[in-house]
């Protein structure tokens, strides 16, 4: 076997195996070279339900972001989640985060509804309007919660006759 | 060249395979180590490499305790040996060419043109410079031991080892490499040591022999000497008795009741 | 009794052994790579014959493999009317599990086994005696390469495996049966994140590689010199490798792929 020939072989089997990996990085996963630029704003949520870093930032169902940090506040008790938002994308300052789920048991989003100040949100401002995610053992408890409380009205009611 | 004292060896400690060695090979000689098989000879030659290492006792190779040195220390010192393997342990995936110019390659920074000439004269030495193109698998027995012995003095090395080089080949390449130890051992001033069964080619060509038997030398001197020997071991070997001090019965209880007794094995 | 226990314990202290004997031949083998680095034509001829040769099982597999995966998923999915979600079925599979998995698999078995036995023979002919006689450790100029040839190999061919994998999905899903192909392609891209499912595939693959090419060098290398020992140590090869791949395959999914928000 000749020296040259191996040498071209393995030069054509690492190339391939280089565009494979080029093709499963870009083409079936979700690597960008984003040659846009990004800046911050952070939100503080009660409970952040199932959001995970990199998770999109939608508004009107178009991805404006991705959430690049989510930490925990000693302070508040609250988690602070930091936005990586497009540069092209300006928002109010009163725009409102909300958790959202795509579809029924999908993924969690954060989704923005703009407001209506004409001031502008800056890199490493806050936004003051949030709503946490819904956590679906909450609204069972509540539900159960409301129920006995009904049974229970009826039944001091009923016993006392007042 | 070699000086061997009292060396004690065993792969197990508690069953030594050699026992109390001495031996001498003076510089310039072709030496003879023979015996049956499994008598220890090659793994006395195994420790004269540097292979193992003695339990007790000393080998002095080269001017160096072989047996007290590290492994890099070895490695050089091994530079100035070469050994031959019975059946010549060539590198199946390289040419004629290639094996002997390994040595040259891995260990000096000649150029390819120089290469090509030293590897060219080695062959030609042992008569086999036409075959250098071809593979290993190619090759004849003969012919491989022979291109296994251009490999092994590729780096003229001073201390010759020969494991076996007789065994398997027809009369004529038992002539030619025979002549060839002892032409080279003359001509590139080296000192042989050649471990073998063959009495009479071996005889032909060593200046002296050493007989071994269960791990120790029962007889030493010259040809001609072990010839006229009276020792029953050595008159059985070098005449090839079927009988002597080597049983011709491996032990076993008597015949007939063994005959007459249930079947077995 | 007491013999059986005797002997149970005389396997394991055996195993422990052995397992301490080739921890210490690997750090070995590491330790003399300066050679197979330095002439890297070394390693590039092994390469050849590890990874060029086993290019062809690996691309013909995935291309069956993705395409069974697109027949079986969408005959699932389409039940709950999913269908639409075969391009991440495929993606996620090949990606995450079967591509570094089922390509390890193979290479153990088509080039693992040979470099067993390529060791072993030179050993049984005394060829790595040889070298050690004319002052080449042996270790550095005919294990090492293969090693490293092994380690670089399989990250390339698992990403190849992947690759002919979803190719072959599409095929079966998209111009077979019918899906949408912009649904196939979309979703798959929405739902196959680069950093967590391809790079923790890539890193799964060279941990494979690793493994497997230890296991194929240390055997090949501890061979006994004989046809049966060559024989027996290319067979342990395989069903080392294999299990291996397995057992780290479990652990390298629990560690990566058990999720977490707030690290």
């Amino acid at each position: 076997m000749k020296r040259s020939t191996i040498d071209i072989w393995v030069g054509v089997f690492v190339a391939a195996g280089f565009v494979g990996l080029l093709f499963l990085a870009l083409r079936v996963g979700n690597l960008t070279f984003s040659t846009s630029q990004t800046y911050q704003v952070q939100a503080k949520f009660a409970n952040i339900g199932g959001l995970k870093k990199r998770a999109a930032i939608k508004s009107a169902g178009v991805v404006v972001g991705r959430v690049s940090d989510i930490h925990f506040d000693n302070e508040s008790y609250e988690a602070i989640v930091t936005f990586n938002l497009d540069s092209q994308f300006k928002f109010p300052r009163d725009t409102s985060a909300k958790i959202l789920t795509s579809g029924l048991l999908g993924e969690q989003y954060v989704g923005l509804e703009a407001g209506g100040d004409g001031a502008m949100l800056r890199p490493g401002d806050r936004l003051r309007l949030t709503q946490s995610a819904v956590v679906l053992e909450n609204l069972i408890s509540q539900f159960l919660f409301n129920k006995a409380a009904e049974g229970k009205d009826e039944a001091k009611t009923g016993k006392y006759g007042k | 060249m070699v000086e061997i004292e009292k060396l004690s060896f065993g792969y197990d400690r508690a069953e030594p395979v050699l026992h109390d060695i001495d031996l001498e090979i003076p510089a310039g000689s072709v030496v003879g180590i023979m015996g049956q098989s499994g008598c220890g000879k090659t793994t006395l030659l195994r420790l004269i490499a540097g292979w193992l290492k003695a339990d007790a006792g000393r080998a002095q190779v080269l001017g160096e305790e072989i047996g007290r040195l590290d492994a890099r220390r070895v490695f050089a010192l091994r530079r100035k040996m070469g050994m031959l393997f019975q059946f010549g342990a060539l590198f199946t995936d390289m040419t004629v060419f290639d094996n002997v110019a390994f040595q040259m390659r891995e260990h000096t920074e000649l150029p390819e043109e120089l290469i090509g000439d030293l590897v060219a004269m080695k062959l030609e030495a042992v008569g086999l410079r036409g075959a250098a193109q071809l593979m290993p698998s190619a090759l004849s027995g003969g012919m491989a031991r022979r291109v296994a012995l251009a490999r092994a003095i590729a780096l003229d090395p001073t201390l010759m080892l020969y494991d076996e080089p007789f065994t398997g080949l027809d009369p004529i390449s038992l002539g030619v490499i025979a002549r060839l130890i002892r032409t080279l051992n003359d001509s590139l001033d080296q000192t042989s040591i050649v471990v073998s069964h063959d009495v009479e080619e071996c005889f032909a060509i060593v200046d002296y022999v050493y007989f071994m038997a269960a791990g120790r030398i029962v007889a030493h001197g010259t040809p001609q000497e072990m010839r006229g020997s009276k020792e029953a071991f050595v008159s059985q070997f070098v005449q090839g008795a079927t009988d002597g001090p080597i049983p011709f019965h491996y032990p076993a209880p008597d015949y007939e009741p063994d005959l007459a007794a249930a079947p077995h094995g | 009794m007491a013999e059986l226990f005797g002997r149970l314990g005389t396997m394991v202290t055996r195993r422990v052994w052995q397992l301490g004997y080739a921890a210490r031949f690997f750090a070995y083998v590491l330790m003399h790579s300066g050679t197979a680095l330095r002439r890297f034509g070394l390693t590039i001829r092994e390469m050849y014959f590890a990874g060029v040769m086993s290019l062809v099982i690996i691309l013909v597999s995935g291309l069956f493999v993705g395409m069974v995966l697109g027949l079986q998923g969408y005959e699932t999915l389409q039940r709950y009317g999913s269908s639409e979600a075969l391009g991440i079925l495929v993606a996620l599979s090949l990606v995450r599990e079967l591509g570094p998995v089922v390509s390890g698999l193979l290479f153990a078995s088509r080039a693992g086994s040979a470099i067993t036995a390529e060791i072993g023979l030179m050993k049984a002919t005394e060829q790595l005696a040889a070298m050690e006689m004319m002052a080449v450790d042996p270790i550095a100029r005919v294990v090492a390469p293969r090693f490293w040839a092994g380690v670089l190999s399989m990250p390339l061919l698992a990403a190849l495996f992947s690759a002919m994998g979803i190719f072959g999905g599409y095929l079966v899903g998209v111009q077979l049966i019918g899906v949408d192909e912009g649904a196939f392609w979309s979703q798959m891209q929405a739902s196959v994140d680069w950093r967590q499912d391809v790079l923790n595939g890539v890193i799964k693959s060279i941990v494979f590689g690793i493994a497997v090419t230890w296991i194929a060098v240390f055997e090949g290398y501890d061979a006994t010199p004989t046809a049966e020992g060559v024989s027996g140590a290319t067979t342990r090869t395989v069903v080392t490798s294999s299990l291996a791949i397995l057992a780290l395959d479990f652990v390298l999914t629990a560690l990566m792929f058990t999720g977490g928000n707030a690290r």
